[in-house]
């Protein structure tokens, strides 16, 4: 048994392990920085100074929330289910962690005469895992609210998960209509349709915007924070939890914002693709290591653009109410993307023919 | 051992191990989440026969969508061990003996089945990625793909209809 297992390919087990623990530090440090992000955005909006007094600029601000949540004092409230009240803070990073293993966040790159894809998998189903993995998101934030015992929280938590699940129809569809421009599921086929090219957005107005609509309501951000409605529910579906469980589900909250730009990027701005630029002639010119390192921090730019947007919109626009929060998704949404999707299928009939 | 075979009979116990859960555990809501655990180790099962697509539909589907359904009712009703009513004597029996029934069909079919069965491809075969699959459904089967469309479309209309009752 020993000779066999040694013949798996361990430089490729090596390779992606290096690979995950690179993404996921990543994208743990940027949804950490995240937080000072949004602080500081809300002051400029608000004509404030925001956080300033920990290092230059507030730069240590994260460090020192979190070392906040870690010191705080953990509490599992008497009455709840002890194992279940673990498991949902567990559950909610662990989907949000999951997307990013099906991106491609740049060009191949050379270490020691070995081609390594900066994609932690290339599956034939990239868009659908996606999708089966923001599915499953609803459970980490339900778990919680009931295992919670609290009324509060468990009406919130059925909130958030029917505005999850309901939002997850519209975005779907508008998927749809992407794919038949590019058929294919794959991430990295449709990045590379991109490349040096029209973006998807260009073809795809309406859904880019249905998407942008349904990643601000499956990340409960403002203007559909409805699970975190203070006024009405006072702290949402994690108000029995303290400490770092607390923390969990709010570092989750900014990683899934995270990763939901690094989606809209992908699919519908190009990708890792350098804007204006030849990408192919400038890899002849400076290298293919180096290429990839430009690309990968244009795909950053890119989503730090989302990410200002997200931000942007909750310091602007008040909280719906829940009628209307579900009117917008059945009534409207669901309408315009089917109507976006027959569209598109008969342009793109019309063209092949 | 290879690393396929290794995992077939983790997925395989994980299944059988949280199917039997679902049954045993008193809680509703613990029943539930074992049956996710199930529905996930059946999606492995498939992806280890490299059918990707039929894998991921399976967790959107019934883990993703038709289980949040069952979370929010067993929530929303409060269904705890307290609250459970006590099961008659009787009612016990004819449980045992219609479970027994369904066991006798399964083993008749199954045991039917080995003889002309193949054995099932591991890791190879690319009968169930999504562009292979896609063919077959709108080639060789679109009248049933299209009646069984038309079938959620008239459960859809039927929802709404029920839905509609109260105003």
């Amino acid at each position: 048994m020993q000779v066999v297992l040694l013949a798996f390919d361990w430089f490729f087990l090596i390779e992606k392990l290096v690979l995950i623990i690179g993404i996921i530090s990543v994208s743990l440090v940027i949804a950490m920085y995240e937080t000072y992000a949004e602080r500081k955005v809300a002051a400029v909006m608000q004509d404030r100074r925001g956080p300033n007094r920990a290092g230059p600029f507030g730069i240590l601000q994260p460090l020192a929330d979190g070392l906040k949540l870690f010191m705080k004092e953990e509490i599992i409230p008497n009455t709840s289910n002890r194992m279940l009240f673990v498991l949902g803070p567990c559950l909610a990073m662990l989907t949000a962690m999951m997307t990013s293993a099906v991106i491609p966040w740049g060009g191949n790159i050379e270490v020691f005469g070995r081609q390594v894809s900066l994609q932690i998998t290339d599956i034939n189903i990239g868009i659908l895992y996606v999708f089966g993995v923001v599915s499953m998101g609803v459970y980490g934030i339900m778990i919680g609210g009931w295992a919670s015992n609290n009324k509060f929280s468990l009406l919130a938590a059925l909130r958030g998960a029917s505005q999850v699940i309901s939002y997850e129809l519209p975005m779907g569809l508008s998927l749809i209509a992407l794919l038949m421009l590019t058929g294919s599921l794959k991430m990295s086929v449709i990045v590379g349709q991109q490349m040096d090219g029209w973006y998807n957005v260009l073809y795809q107005p309406l859904g880019f915007l249905i998407f942008l609509i349904c990643a601000f309501a499956e990340c409960n951000r403002t203007p559909f924070d409805l699970p975190e409605a203070e006024n009405e529910l006072n702290f949402g579906y994690h108000q029995e939890y303290s400490s770092m469980k607390l923390g969990f589900y709010l570092f989750a909250e900014y990683i899934n914002m995270f990763i939901s730009s690094v989606i809209m990027a992908t699919l519908f701005w190009g990708g890792y693709d350098i804007p204006f630029v030849n990408d192919a002639a400038l890899m002849e010119r400076i290298g293919q290591n180096w290429m990839a390192l430009l690309q990968g921090l244009c795909l950053f730019a890119k989503t730090a653009i989302f990410i200002f947007l997200f931000m942007w919109v909750r310091w602007t626009i008040p909280r719906f109410r829940y009628d209307q929060l579900m009117n917008l998704c059945w009534k409207r949404l669901i309408p315009l993307a089917l109507f976006n999707m027959i569209l598109t299928a008969a342009v793109v009939l019309w063209l092949k023919k | 051992m290879s690393v396929t075979v290794f995992l077939f009979y983790f997925l395989s116990v994980l299944a059988i191990g949280s199917a039997l859960m679902v049954v045993i555990s008193r809680n509703p809501i613990h029943s539930i989440l074992w049956l996710i655990g199930t529905f996930f180790a059946i999606s492995g099962h498939y992806i280890l026969m490299n059918a990707q697509f039929l894998g991921i539909v399976n967790i959107i589907v019934y883990a993703g969508a038709i289980m949040v359904l069952f979370l929010f009712v067993v929530m929303l009703m409060n269904l705890n061990t307290e609250t459970e009513p006590k099961k008659n004597k009787w009612l016990k029996l004819a449980g045992v003996v219609s479970g027994g029934c369904l066991l006798l069909v399964l083993v008749a079919a199954l045991k039917t089945a080995e003889k002309h069965g193949q054995l099932v491809q591991l890791k190879e075969g690319d009968i169930g990625l999504v562009g292979n699959l896609g063919k077959v459904l709108f080639t060789d089967y679109v009248v049933p793909f299209e009646i069984s469309s038309i079938l959620f479309l008239s459960a859809m209309v039927g929802t709404v209809v029920i839905g509609k009752k109260g105003d």
